[in-house]
């Protein structure tokens, strides 16, 4: 295939990662309005962002063709990774001491046994 | 009109839908937990928008941009659950004008209910001490001159204010959160 070629093959499937982004940010937005509770709504706001986030790079880094770019781009991509998993975990823990995790709807708790656990183990140990 | 166009312009309207969609979850959130992620999905958002900008005019200088927003994004999140803290019922919606007035005004009327009683129990106070100091069998001029070692009522020992401390003038210093 000659050059010209690629360009071609390069931003059709730049676009085609373009839509998939874009279709997953809204499945984003879409989640996080409709989801019922806290953590069903970290769900939607985590995996779908990150998979979205990562296509749209991918499709700006297919349309760039630029060394620099490309890398800055693959960091951008590696910190969203890193980071989206850290602040929901700090936001589920926030949001499961403060009482805003719906209990009906988790269908395992092994957090709150193991709470309660540890309270009782805290009392049963204390002196007076 | 290319069909490269008509993809981004497809793009472009459902990163707007999805932001959209997030901010009115950023306004009824019922906890600002649900508001920290509504409003990191708008920031991933506007992340996105950002580089299809870049991948439709094909321009490389704006992808620090991105670093610097998606680092910016992060921070927020984990501030904001840092300091997450047990909010009370029906403390994270948002008021309209009439509920903010309803409740000034029932602040106030508690506020001049408590002033009137306060008012009104320091007015029997006076008038005890006064049916008291006659009782004592002394002159009725002695108040007048002396009320400063005349002897407090029973009734009205809530209402005699400690003797002022040389070094607190105010209220009790104990009491004061520092």
């Amino acid at each position: 295939m000659t050059q010209d070629q690629w360009t071609t093959v390069a931003d059709v499937v730049s676009a085609v990662c373009l839509l998939g982004g874009a279709f997953f940010a809204l499945a984003a937005g879409v989640g996080a309005l409709r989801f019922p509770d806290l953590l069903s709504r970290m769900h939607a706001a985590t995996k779908p962002q990150v998979l979205g986030l990562v296509l749209v790079l991918v499709g700006l880094a297919l349309r760039l063709r630029e060394g620099g770019a490309v890398w800055a781009l693959v960091l951008v991509a590696v910190f969203q990774m890193l980071t989206a998993p850290v602040a929901a975990h700090m936001v589920g823990r926030a949001g499961f001491r403060t009482g805003k995790v719906r209990q009906d709807l988790l269908v395992v708790d092994e957090l709150s046994r193991d709470l309660a656990a540890t309270r009782q183990t805290d009392e049963g140990g204390r002196p007076d | 009109m290319t069909v490269f166009d008509v993809v981004v312009l497809v793009c472009a309207a459902l990163l707007t839908v999805g932001a959209t969609l997030a901010v009115i979850r950023a306004e009824r959130g019922p906890s600002m937990l649900d508001r920290t992620i509504a409003l990191d999905i708008v920031v991933t958002t506007v992340i996105a928008g950002v580089a299809l900008y870049a991948a439709v005019f094909r321009r490389a200088d704006v992808v620090p941009l991105l670093v610097v927003l998606s680092l910016v994004g992060f921070v927020g999140s984990v501030t904001v659950a840092r300091f997450a803290a047990v909010e009370p019922e029906g403390e994270g919606r948002v008021r309209t004008r009439e509920e903010v007035a309803a409740e000034e005004a029932e602040k106030r009327r508690l506020e001049q209910e408590e002033l009137a009683e306060r008012r009104a129990r320091r007015r029997a106070a006076l008038e005890a001490a006064r049916d008291a100091v006659p009782a004592a069998a002394t002159g009725p001029d002695r108040d007048a001159s002396e009320p400063a070692t005349e002897p407090v009522p029973e009734s009205a020992r809530d209402t005699v204010e400690d003797e002022p401390d040389p070094e607190h003038h105010g209220g009790p210093a104990d009491e004061e959160t520092r």
